[in-house]
Protein backbone atom coordinates (compact mmCIF):
# COMPACT_ATOMS: atom_id res chain seq x y z
CA UNK A 1 0.00 0.00 0.00
CA UNK A 2 2.88 2.23 1.09
CA UNK A 3 4.72 1.72 -2.03
CA UNK A 4 1.90 2.12 -4.38
CA UNK A 5 1.35 5.38 -2.84
CA UNK A 6 4.72 6.69 -3.27
CA UNK A 7 4.63 4.96 -6.96
CA UNK A 8 1.52 6.89 -7.53
CA UNK A 9 2.15 9.91 -5.77
CA UNK A 10 6.36 10.34 -7.51
CA UNK A 11 4.78 9.77 -10.95
CA UNK A 12 1.79 12.25 -10.58
CA UNK A 13 4.22 14.95 -9.19
CA UNK A 14 6.87 14.26 -11.74
CA UNK A 15 4.25 14.49 -14.34
CA UNK A 16 3.16 18.13 -12.99
CA UNK A 17 6.67 19.86 -12.61
CA UNK A 18 7.72 18.60 -15.78
CA UNK A 19 4.95 20.90 -17.29
CA UNK A 20 6.19 23.41 -15.12
CA UNK A 21 8.55 26.43 -17.49
CA UNK A 22 10.42 26.96 -13.93
CA UNK A 23 11.55 23.86 -13.32
CA UNK A 24 12.45 23.46 -17.32
CA UNK A 25 14.80 26.62 -16.59
CA UNK A 26 15.95 25.31 -12.99
CA UNK A 27 16.65 21.25 -14.29
CA UNK A 28 17.35 21.95 -17.96
CA UNK A 29 18.57 25.70 -19.39
CA UNK A 30 20.15 26.84 -16.11
CA UNK A 31 22.46 23.78 -15.44
CA UNK A 32 23.51 23.93 -19.09
CA UNK A 33 24.38 27.87 -18.59
CA UNK A 34 26.63 26.48 -15.71
CA UNK A 35 28.24 23.68 -17.70
CA UNK A 36 29.09 26.36 -20.60
CA UNK A 37 30.63 28.78 -18.00
CA UNK A 38 32.54 26.29 -16.12
CA UNK A 39 33.72 24.64 -19.41
CA UNK A 40 34.77 27.88 -20.92
CA UNK A 41 36.43 28.96 -17.72
CA UNK A 42 38.48 25.37 -17.50
CA UNK A 43 39.38 25.26 -21.58
CA UNK A 44 40.71 28.69 -20.64
CA UNK A 45 42.58 27.97 -17.71
CA UNK A 46 44.78 25.39 -17.26
CA UNK A 47 42.39 22.14 -16.18
CA UNK A 48 43.10 20.25 -19.02
CA UNK A 49 40.57 16.73 -18.56
CA UNK A 50 38.20 17.79 -16.22
CA UNK A 51 35.24 18.40 -18.52
CA UNK A 52 33.05 15.63 -17.74
CA UNK A 53 34.26 16.23 -13.47
CA UNK A 54 32.34 19.62 -14.36
CA UNK A 55 29.50 17.97 -16.63
CA UNK A 56 28.78 15.86 -13.87
CA UNK A 57 28.95 18.93 -10.81
CA UNK A 58 26.75 20.88 -13.46
CA UNK A 59 24.19 18.41 -13.48
CA UNK A 60 23.88 17.51 -9.73
CA UNK A 61 24.08 21.49 -9.44
CA UNK A 62 20.65 21.05 -11.14
CA UNK A 63 19.68 18.43 -9.01
CA UNK A 64 19.80 20.67 -6.09
CA UNK A 65 18.43 23.61 -7.49
CA UNK A 66 15.45 21.17 -8.34
CA UNK A 67 15.07 19.98 -4.66
CA UNK A 68 15.61 23.19 -3.46
CA UNK A 69 12.91 25.36 -4.99
CA UNK A 70 10.54 22.32 -5.15
CA UNK A 71 10.77 20.88 -1.76
CA UNK A 72 11.44 24.06 -0.12
CA UNK A 73 8.14 25.34 -0.24
CA UNK A 74 6.53 22.29 -0.67
CA UNK A 75 4.38 22.72 1.81
CA UNK A 76 3.29 26.48 1.48
CA UNK A 77 2.81 25.48 -1.82
CA UNK A 78 0.29 22.55 -0.92
CA UNK A 79 -1.22 25.60 0.76
CA UNK A 80 -1.98 28.30 -1.88
CA UNK A 81 -3.43 25.41 -4.10
CA UNK A 82 -5.66 24.90 -1.28
CA UNK A 83 -4.56 21.23 -1.23
CA UNK A 84 -2.66 20.75 1.44
CA UNK A 85 -5.87 20.08 4.33
CA UNK A 86 -6.87 17.49 1.79
CA UNK A 87 -3.36 15.98 2.14
CA UNK A 88 -2.92 16.40 5.72
CA UNK A 89 -6.66 14.72 6.22
CA UNK A 90 -6.03 11.98 4.02
CA UNK A 91 -5.43 8.04 5.94
CA UNK A 92 -2.13 7.78 5.26
CA UNK A 93 0.81 9.45 7.62
CA UNK A 94 1.46 13.20 5.94
CA UNK A 95 4.99 12.12 5.43
CA UNK A 96 4.23 8.75 3.17
CA UNK A 97 2.20 11.75 1.30
CA UNK A 98 5.06 14.52 0.79
CA UNK A 99 8.03 11.69 0.65
CA UNK A 100 6.52 11.41 -3.21
CA UNK A 101 6.97 14.81 -3.98
CA UNK A 102 9.88 15.90 -2.76
CA UNK A 103 11.87 12.64 -4.16
CA UNK A 104 10.31 14.08 -7.26
CA UNK A 105 11.89 17.02 -7.44
CA UNK A 106 15.12 15.49 -6.87
CA UNK A 107 14.37 12.96 -9.79
CA UNK A 108 13.24 16.06 -12.18
CA UNK A 109 16.81 16.89 -11.55
CA UNK A 110 18.10 13.65 -13.12
CA UNK A 111 17.20 15.99 -16.53
CA UNK A 112 19.99 18.13 -15.25
CA UNK A 113 22.63 15.72 -15.37
CA UNK A 114 21.28 14.14 -18.72
CA UNK A 115 21.20 17.85 -20.07
CA UNK A 116 24.79 18.76 -19.23
CA UNK A 117 26.03 15.58 -20.52
CA UNK A 118 24.61 16.01 -23.75
CA UNK A 119 25.45 19.54 -24.08
CA UNK A 120 29.29 18.61 -23.08
CA UNK A 121 29.29 15.60 -25.24
CA UNK A 122 28.01 17.50 -28.28
CA UNK A 123 29.51 21.22 -27.85
CA UNK A 124 32.73 20.29 -26.47
CA UNK A 125 33.11 17.18 -27.47
CA UNK A 126 33.72 15.55 -24.08
CA UNK A 127 34.57 11.75 -24.47
CA UNK A 128 31.74 9.85 -22.10
CA UNK A 129 33.96 7.33 -20.93
CA UNK A 130 32.88 6.07 -17.48
CA UNK A 131 35.27 3.72 -15.30
CA UNK A 132 32.12 1.68 -13.47
CA UNK A 133 29.00 1.92 -15.41
CA UNK A 134 26.88 0.06 -13.21
CA UNK A 135 28.45 1.97 -9.90
CA UNK A 136 27.18 5.13 -11.85
CA UNK A 137 24.09 3.34 -12.54
CA UNK A 138 23.37 2.64 -9.03
CA UNK A 139 25.41 6.04 -7.45
CA UNK A 140 23.21 8.65 -9.20
CA UNK A 141 19.65 7.04 -8.53
CA UNK A 142 20.83 6.68 -4.83
CA UNK A 143 21.82 10.53 -4.79
CA UNK A 144 18.15 11.26 -6.27
CA UNK A 145 16.84 9.20 -3.55
CA UNK A 146 18.79 10.84 -0.88
CA UNK A 147 18.35 14.20 -2.43
CA UNK A 148 14.95 13.89 -2.45
CA UNK A 149 14.65 12.54 1.37
CA UNK A 150 16.65 15.72 2.11
CA UNK A 151 13.86 17.56 0.38
CA UNK A 152 11.48 15.97 2.65
CA UNK A 153 13.56 17.64 5.94
CA UNK A 154 13.66 20.68 3.90
CA UNK A 155 9.95 21.07 3.34
CA UNK A 156 8.93 19.89 6.85
CA UNK A 157 11.37 22.83 8.17
CA UNK A 158 11.23 25.50 6.01
CA UNK A 159 7.19 25.69 6.79
CA UNK A 160 8.05 27.06 9.94
CA UNK A 161 9.87 30.22 8.20
CA UNK A 162 7.73 32.66 6.55
CA UNK A 163 9.93 33.25 4.01
CA UNK A 164 11.13 30.42 3.13
CA UNK A 165 11.32 31.10 -0.13
CA UNK A 166 13.83 33.26 -0.03
CA UNK A 167 15.68 31.16 2.43
CA UNK A 168 16.04 28.92 -0.89
CA UNK A 169 17.20 31.64 -3.28
CA UNK A 170 19.91 32.20 -0.55
CA UNK A 171 20.85 28.15 0.01
CA UNK A 172 21.36 27.60 -3.29
CA UNK A 173 25.37 28.62 -4.37
CA UNK A 174 26.49 27.66 -0.52
CA UNK A 175 25.64 23.97 -1.21
CA UNK A 176 27.01 24.34 -4.52
CA UNK A 177 29.97 25.64 -2.78
CA UNK A 178 30.19 23.35 0.89
CA UNK A 179 29.62 20.09 -1.40
CA UNK A 180 31.99 20.54 -3.87
CA UNK A 181 30.24 20.19 -6.81
CA UNK A 182 32.28 21.97 -9.02
CA UNK A 183 34.64 23.58 -6.82
CA UNK A 184 37.24 21.19 -4.63
CA UNK A 185 36.54 21.50 -1.26
CA UNK A 186 40.54 21.58 -0.67
CA UNK A 187 40.23 25.13 -1.91
CA UNK A 188 37.94 26.57 0.40
CA UNK A 189 38.13 27.19 4.21
CA UNK A 190 38.84 24.30 6.27
CA UNK A 191 35.94 24.71 8.20
CA UNK A 192 34.32 24.36 5.20
CA UNK A 193 34.17 20.36 5.09
CA UNK A 194 32.48 19.26 8.31
CA UNK A 195 29.54 21.03 6.91
CA UNK A 196 29.53 19.43 3.27
CA UNK A 197 29.87 15.84 5.41
CA UNK A 198 26.14 16.03 6.71
CA UNK A 199 24.91 17.19 2.91
CA UNK A 200 24.09 14.31 0.64
CA UNK A 201 25.24 15.94 -2.31
CA UNK A 202 28.59 15.53 -0.96
CA UNK A 203 28.84 11.59 -1.17
CA UNK A 204 26.57 11.68 -4.15
CA UNK A 205 28.69 13.68 -6.14
CA UNK A 206 31.75 11.68 -5.14
CA UNK A 207 30.30 8.78 -5.30
CA UNK A 208 29.33 9.46 -9.12
CA UNK A 209 32.73 10.54 -9.59
CA UNK A 210 34.63 7.06 -8.59
CA UNK A 211 31.88 5.36 -10.57
CA UNK A 212 33.24 7.42 -13.57
CA UNK A 213 36.97 8.14 -12.91
CA UNK A 214 37.86 4.88 -11.32
CA UNK A 215 37.84 3.62 -7.86
CA UNK A 216 35.18 2.35 -5.64
CA UNK A 217 31.75 4.05 -4.53
CA UNK A 218 30.05 1.79 -2.99
CA UNK A 219 30.73 3.31 0.79
CA UNK A 220 29.91 6.77 -0.92
CA UNK A 221 26.56 5.07 -2.01
CA UNK A 222 25.97 3.73 1.12
CA UNK A 223 26.71 7.06 3.25
CA UNK A 224 24.85 8.63 1.00
CA UNK A 225 21.30 6.65 1.21
CA UNK A 226 22.14 6.45 5.05
CA UNK A 227 22.44 10.02 5.79
CA UNK A 228 19.01 10.57 3.45
CA UNK A 229 17.61 7.68 6.34
CA UNK A 230 18.37 10.25 8.85
CA UNK A 231 16.68 13.17 6.92
CA UNK A 232 13.80 10.99 6.55
CA UNK A 233 13.86 10.27 10.22
CA UNK A 234 14.18 13.79 11.11
CA UNK A 235 11.72 15.49 8.29
CA UNK A 236 8.83 12.54 10.13
CA UNK A 237 9.65 13.72 13.77
CA UNK A 238 9.49 17.82 12.10
CA UNK A 239 6.06 16.95 10.31
CA UNK A 240 4.46 15.31 13.07
CA UNK A 241 5.29 18.77 15.06
CA UNK A 242 4.00 21.01 12.20
CA UNK A 243 0.68 18.76 11.87
CA UNK A 244 0.43 18.79 15.96
CA UNK A 245 0.88 22.88 15.75
CA UNK A 246 -1.34 22.90 12.62
CA UNK A 247 -3.97 21.05 13.90
CA UNK A 248 -4.26 22.25 17.75
CA UNK A 249 -4.03 26.18 16.44
CA UNK A 250 -6.34 25.57 13.30
CA UNK A 251 -3.57 27.31 11.26
CA UNK A 252 -3.29 24.46 8.80
CA UNK A 253 -4.62 26.79 5.95
CA UNK A 254 -2.85 29.79 7.12
CA UNK A 255 0.07 31.48 5.11
CA UNK B 1 7.26 70.52 -9.14
CA UNK B 2 5.14 69.86 -12.22
CA UNK B 3 2.88 67.18 -13.00
CA UNK B 4 4.89 65.25 -14.74
CA UNK B 5 7.85 65.77 -12.17
CA UNK B 6 5.73 65.07 -9.48
CA UNK B 7 4.50 61.66 -11.61
CA UNK B 8 8.27 60.77 -11.72
CA UNK B 9 9.10 60.94 -8.31
CA UNK B 10 6.22 60.40 -6.34
CA UNK B 11 4.27 57.87 -8.49
CA UNK B 12 7.52 55.98 -8.99
CA UNK B 13 8.22 56.31 -5.38
CA UNK B 14 4.37 55.01 -4.40
CA UNK B 15 4.35 51.97 -7.48
CA UNK B 16 7.30 50.64 -5.66
CA UNK B 17 5.64 50.47 -2.38
CA UNK B 18 2.76 49.34 -3.84
CA UNK B 19 3.98 46.44 -5.79
CA UNK B 20 6.66 45.42 -3.32
CA UNK B 21 4.36 45.97 0.14
CA UNK B 22 5.83 41.79 0.53
CA UNK B 23 9.23 43.10 0.99
CA UNK B 24 10.80 43.26 4.16
CA UNK B 25 14.17 42.13 5.80
CA UNK B 26 13.13 38.59 5.88
CA UNK B 27 13.26 38.33 2.18
CA UNK B 28 15.19 40.75 1.24
CA UNK B 29 18.04 39.86 3.15
CA UNK B 30 18.78 36.59 1.86
CA UNK B 31 17.55 37.36 -1.90
CA UNK B 32 19.42 40.52 -2.21
CA UNK B 33 22.17 40.52 -0.28
CA UNK B 34 23.03 36.94 0.97
CA UNK B 35 22.28 35.26 -2.75
CA UNK B 36 24.81 37.99 -4.21
CA UNK B 37 27.35 37.49 -1.91
CA UNK B 38 27.64 33.59 -2.06
CA UNK B 39 27.15 33.70 -5.96
CA UNK B 40 30.82 36.04 -5.62
CA UNK B 41 32.21 33.52 -3.97
CA UNK B 42 31.24 30.97 -5.92
CA UNK B 43 32.86 32.09 -8.95
CA UNK B 44 35.86 33.42 -7.66
CA UNK B 45 36.69 30.10 -6.03
CA UNK B 46 35.65 28.45 -8.78
CA UNK B 47 37.93 30.44 -11.18
CA UNK B 48 40.89 30.01 -8.81
CA UNK B 49 40.19 26.19 -9.62
CA UNK B 50 40.28 26.43 -12.91
CA UNK B 51 43.01 29.26 -13.03
CA UNK B 52 41.76 30.93 -16.14
CA UNK B 53 42.00 34.45 -14.73
CA UNK B 54 42.78 36.20 -11.08
CA UNK B 55 40.38 36.99 -8.07
CA UNK B 56 39.59 40.44 -9.53
CA UNK B 57 38.30 39.38 -12.55
CA UNK B 58 35.12 37.45 -11.13
CA UNK B 59 35.11 40.00 -8.25
CA UNK B 60 34.54 42.68 -10.38
CA UNK B 61 32.07 41.09 -13.09
CA UNK B 62 29.96 39.29 -10.54
CA UNK B 63 29.99 42.54 -8.04
CA UNK B 64 28.36 44.22 -10.79
CA UNK B 65 26.50 41.70 -12.39
CA UNK B 66 24.08 41.30 -9.13
CA UNK B 67 22.83 44.64 -9.58
CA UNK B 68 20.96 42.84 -12.73
CA UNK B 69 19.13 40.90 -9.83
CA UNK B 70 17.22 44.31 -9.14
CA UNK B 71 17.08 45.65 -12.62
CA UNK B 72 16.01 42.92 -14.52
CA UNK B 73 13.51 41.16 -12.00
CA UNK B 74 13.10 44.11 -10.15
CA UNK B 75 12.40 45.89 -12.93
CA UNK B 76 10.29 43.24 -14.57
CA UNK B 77 7.98 43.07 -11.53
CA UNK B 78 7.71 47.13 -11.31
CA UNK B 79 5.88 46.73 -14.90
CA UNK B 80 4.50 43.45 -15.52
CA UNK B 81 3.26 43.31 -11.79
CA UNK B 82 0.83 45.90 -12.35
CA UNK B 83 -1.33 43.71 -15.21
CA UNK B 84 -0.55 40.78 -12.33
CA UNK B 85 -1.88 42.20 -9.66
CA UNK B 86 -5.35 43.68 -11.75
CA UNK B 87 -3.68 47.68 -11.24
CA UNK B 88 -2.95 48.04 -14.87
CA UNK B 89 -6.50 49.33 -16.07
CA UNK B 90 -6.79 52.06 -13.12
CA UNK B 91 -3.34 52.64 -13.74
CA UNK B 92 -3.23 53.53 -17.52
CA UNK B 93 -6.99 55.54 -17.40
CA UNK B 94 -5.37 58.14 -15.66
CA UNK B 95 -4.05 60.87 -17.90
CA UNK B 96 -0.74 61.47 -16.28
CA UNK B 97 2.51 61.45 -18.60
CA UNK B 98 3.40 57.79 -19.86
CA UNK B 99 6.90 58.53 -19.87
CA UNK B 100 7.45 59.84 -16.27
CA UNK B 101 4.63 56.81 -15.15
CA UNK B 102 7.05 54.66 -17.22
CA UNK B 103 10.78 56.27 -16.24
CA UNK B 104 9.80 57.14 -12.46
CA UNK B 105 9.58 53.61 -11.35
CA UNK B 106 13.00 52.53 -12.71
CA UNK B 107 14.40 54.89 -10.11
CA UNK B 108 14.10 52.68 -6.63
CA UNK B 109 15.48 49.76 -8.54
CA UNK B 110 18.44 51.65 -9.67
CA UNK B 111 19.07 52.65 -6.03
CA UNK B 112 18.53 49.21 -4.96
CA UNK B 113 21.30 47.86 -7.97
CA UNK B 114 23.61 49.85 -6.67
CA UNK B 115 23.20 49.34 -3.24
CA UNK B 116 23.13 45.78 -3.92
CA UNK B 117 26.44 46.47 -6.24
CA UNK B 118 27.92 48.48 -3.12
CA UNK B 119 27.61 45.43 -0.88
CA UNK B 120 29.07 43.13 -3.59
CA UNK B 121 32.13 44.92 -3.35
CA UNK B 122 32.20 46.01 0.22
CA UNK B 123 32.34 41.84 1.02
CA UNK B 124 34.92 40.90 -1.64
CA UNK B 125 37.09 43.67 -0.08
CA UNK B 126 36.64 42.23 3.63
CA UNK B 127 36.33 38.52 2.54
CA UNK B 128 38.31 38.28 -0.59
CA UNK B 129 40.70 41.11 0.01
CA UNK B 130 39.91 42.65 -3.11
CA UNK B 131 42.02 45.87 -3.55
CA UNK B 132 41.00 48.26 -6.52
CA UNK B 133 43.38 50.73 -7.85
CA UNK B 134 44.32 53.43 -5.03
CA UNK B 135 42.12 56.27 -6.00
CA UNK B 136 39.93 54.22 -8.31
CA UNK B 137 36.80 53.80 -5.94
CA UNK B 138 34.93 57.10 -7.66
CA UNK B 139 35.22 56.05 -10.61
CA UNK B 140 34.17 52.53 -10.14
CA UNK B 141 30.74 54.18 -8.66
CA UNK B 142 30.55 56.16 -11.96
CA UNK B 143 30.81 52.30 -13.57
CA UNK B 144 28.69 51.03 -11.31
CA UNK B 145 26.15 53.63 -11.93
CA UNK B 146 25.88 53.17 -15.70
CA UNK B 147 25.66 49.81 -15.69
CA UNK B 148 23.12 49.50 -13.00
CA UNK B 149 20.77 51.85 -15.44
CA UNK B 150 21.76 50.15 -18.31
CA UNK B 151 19.97 46.85 -16.75
CA UNK B 152 17.33 48.32 -15.63
CA UNK B 153 16.63 49.56 -18.83
CA UNK B 154 16.77 45.51 -20.07
CA UNK B 155 14.43 44.96 -17.04
CA UNK B 156 12.32 47.73 -18.48
CA UNK B 157 12.38 45.96 -21.93
CA UNK B 158 11.38 42.55 -20.34
CA UNK B 159 8.91 44.25 -18.16
CA UNK B 160 6.82 45.56 -21.20
CA UNK B 161 7.14 42.26 -22.77
CA UNK B 162 5.36 40.94 -19.78
CA UNK B 163 2.16 43.13 -20.47
CA UNK B 164 1.45 40.78 -23.23
CA UNK B 165 3.46 37.70 -22.70
CA UNK B 166 2.20 34.90 -20.23
CA UNK B 167 5.05 33.87 -18.69
CA UNK B 168 7.55 37.14 -18.31
CA UNK B 169 9.51 35.49 -15.51
CA UNK B 170 10.89 32.85 -17.64
CA UNK B 171 12.37 35.04 -19.93
CA UNK B 172 13.35 37.07 -17.04
CA UNK B 173 15.48 34.18 -15.10
CA UNK B 174 16.74 32.96 -18.49
CA UNK B 175 18.38 36.39 -19.56
CA UNK B 176 19.59 36.80 -15.84
CA UNK B 177 21.51 33.53 -16.16
CA UNK B 178 22.59 34.18 -19.76
CA UNK B 179 24.21 37.14 -18.34
CA UNK B 180 26.54 35.42 -16.15
CA UNK B 181 27.71 33.37 -19.51
CA UNK B 182 27.74 35.95 -22.47
CA UNK B 183 28.38 39.36 -21.12
CA UNK B 184 32.34 38.53 -19.99
CA UNK B 185 31.34 38.34 -16.03
CA UNK B 186 33.13 34.96 -15.95
CA UNK B 187 34.36 34.16 -18.83
CA UNK B 188 36.29 36.60 -20.92
CA UNK B 189 34.60 37.33 -24.11
CA UNK B 190 37.69 36.43 -26.68
CA UNK B 191 37.43 33.43 -24.47
CA UNK B 192 33.65 32.87 -26.06
CA UNK B 193 32.69 31.41 -29.20
CA UNK B 194 32.57 34.71 -31.57
CA UNK B 195 28.48 34.85 -31.89
CA UNK B 196 27.76 34.07 -28.20
CA UNK B 197 30.49 37.55 -27.71
CA UNK B 198 28.79 39.25 -29.99
CA UNK B 199 25.37 38.59 -28.77
CA UNK B 200 27.09 39.71 -25.04
CA UNK B 201 27.96 43.19 -26.69
CA UNK B 202 24.77 44.23 -27.60
CA UNK B 203 23.59 43.32 -23.77
CA UNK B 204 24.36 45.60 -21.04
CA UNK B 205 26.43 44.81 -18.37
CA UNK B 206 29.40 43.33 -20.93
CA UNK B 207 31.29 47.22 -21.68
CA UNK B 208 30.15 48.26 -17.99
CA UNK B 209 32.40 45.39 -16.59
CA UNK B 210 34.90 45.82 -19.03
CA UNK B 211 35.42 49.34 -17.75
CA UNK B 212 34.94 48.64 -14.03
CA UNK B 213 37.97 45.87 -14.69
CA UNK B 214 40.20 48.24 -16.25
CA UNK B 215 39.96 51.08 -13.70
CA UNK B 216 40.13 48.52 -10.53
CA UNK B 217 43.42 47.76 -12.07
CA UNK B 218 44.60 51.65 -12.63
CA UNK B 219 42.80 53.03 -15.64
CA UNK B 220 41.11 57.03 -15.19
CA UNK B 221 37.57 57.54 -15.72
CA UNK B 222 38.35 59.04 -19.31
CA UNK B 223 40.65 55.89 -20.24
CA UNK B 224 37.49 54.19 -20.38
CA UNK B 225 35.46 57.01 -21.31
CA UNK B 226 34.86 54.45 -24.58
CA UNK B 227 33.02 52.12 -22.89
CA UNK B 228 31.41 53.62 -20.46
CA UNK B 229 29.25 55.85 -23.27
CA UNK B 230 28.77 52.65 -24.85
CA UNK B 231 26.89 51.38 -22.38
CA UNK B 232 24.80 54.27 -21.48
CA UNK B 233 24.26 53.96 -25.01
CA UNK B 234 23.02 50.55 -24.79
CA UNK B 235 20.57 50.96 -21.98
CA UNK B 236 19.34 54.16 -23.99
CA UNK B 237 18.81 51.92 -27.00
CA UNK B 238 17.01 49.09 -24.47
CA UNK B 239 14.72 51.85 -22.72
CA UNK B 240 13.64 53.37 -25.70
CA UNK B 241 12.81 49.95 -27.35
CA UNK B 242 10.69 48.94 -23.86
CA UNK B 243 9.16 52.45 -23.92
CA UNK B 244 7.83 51.86 -27.27
CA UNK B 245 6.49 48.34 -26.58
CA UNK B 246 5.04 49.67 -23.67
CA UNK B 247 3.11 52.41 -25.62
CA UNK B 248 2.24 49.86 -28.37
CA UNK B 249 1.34 47.13 -25.60
CA UNK B 250 -1.21 49.72 -23.88
CA UNK B 251 -2.89 51.11 -27.21
CA UNK B 252 -3.28 47.10 -28.39
CA UNK B 253 -4.56 46.36 -25.08
CA UNK B 254 -6.80 49.27 -24.98
CA UNK B 255 -8.30 48.31 -28.87
CA UNK B 256 -8.57 44.67 -28.40
CA UNK B 257 -9.98 45.32 -24.74
CA UNK B 258 -7.10 42.77 -23.54
CA UNK B 259 -5.28 44.92 -20.83
CA UNK B 260 -5.49 42.37 -18.41
CA UNK B 261 -6.51 39.28 -20.23
CA UNK B 262 -3.80 36.27 -20.00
Amino acid sequence: MTARLFGIGWLFHLKGLTNSLFFVLVSVLQPIIFASIAFFMVESGNQAGTLLYVALGAGLMGIWSATLFGSGGAIQWQRWQGTLELLVGAPPPFVAVLLPLTVATSTIGIYSVVATLAWGRLFFGMPLDFAHPLQLAVALPATVLSLGMLGLLLASTFVLYRNANAFSNLLEYPVWLATGLLVPLTLLPGWVAPIGWVLSPTWGMRAIREAAFGGNAWPEIALCVGLGLVYVALGALALRNFERLARSRATLSLT
Amino acid sequence: MSTSMRVFFVGGGISYRALFNWINPGIYIPTMLGAPLFQILFFTYLGRYAGSQDDAFFIVGNAIQVAAMSGIYGMTMGIANERQYGTLQPLLATPANRLAIFSGRALPFIANGIAVSVFGFAVSWLLLDFRPAEGSVPALAVAVVVTTCSCVALGMLIGSIGLRARDVFFGANLVYFLMLLVCGVNVALDDLPGWLAAIGRCLPLTHGIEAAREIASGAALGDVAGLLWTEALIGLAYATAAYLLFRFFEAEGRRRASLETY
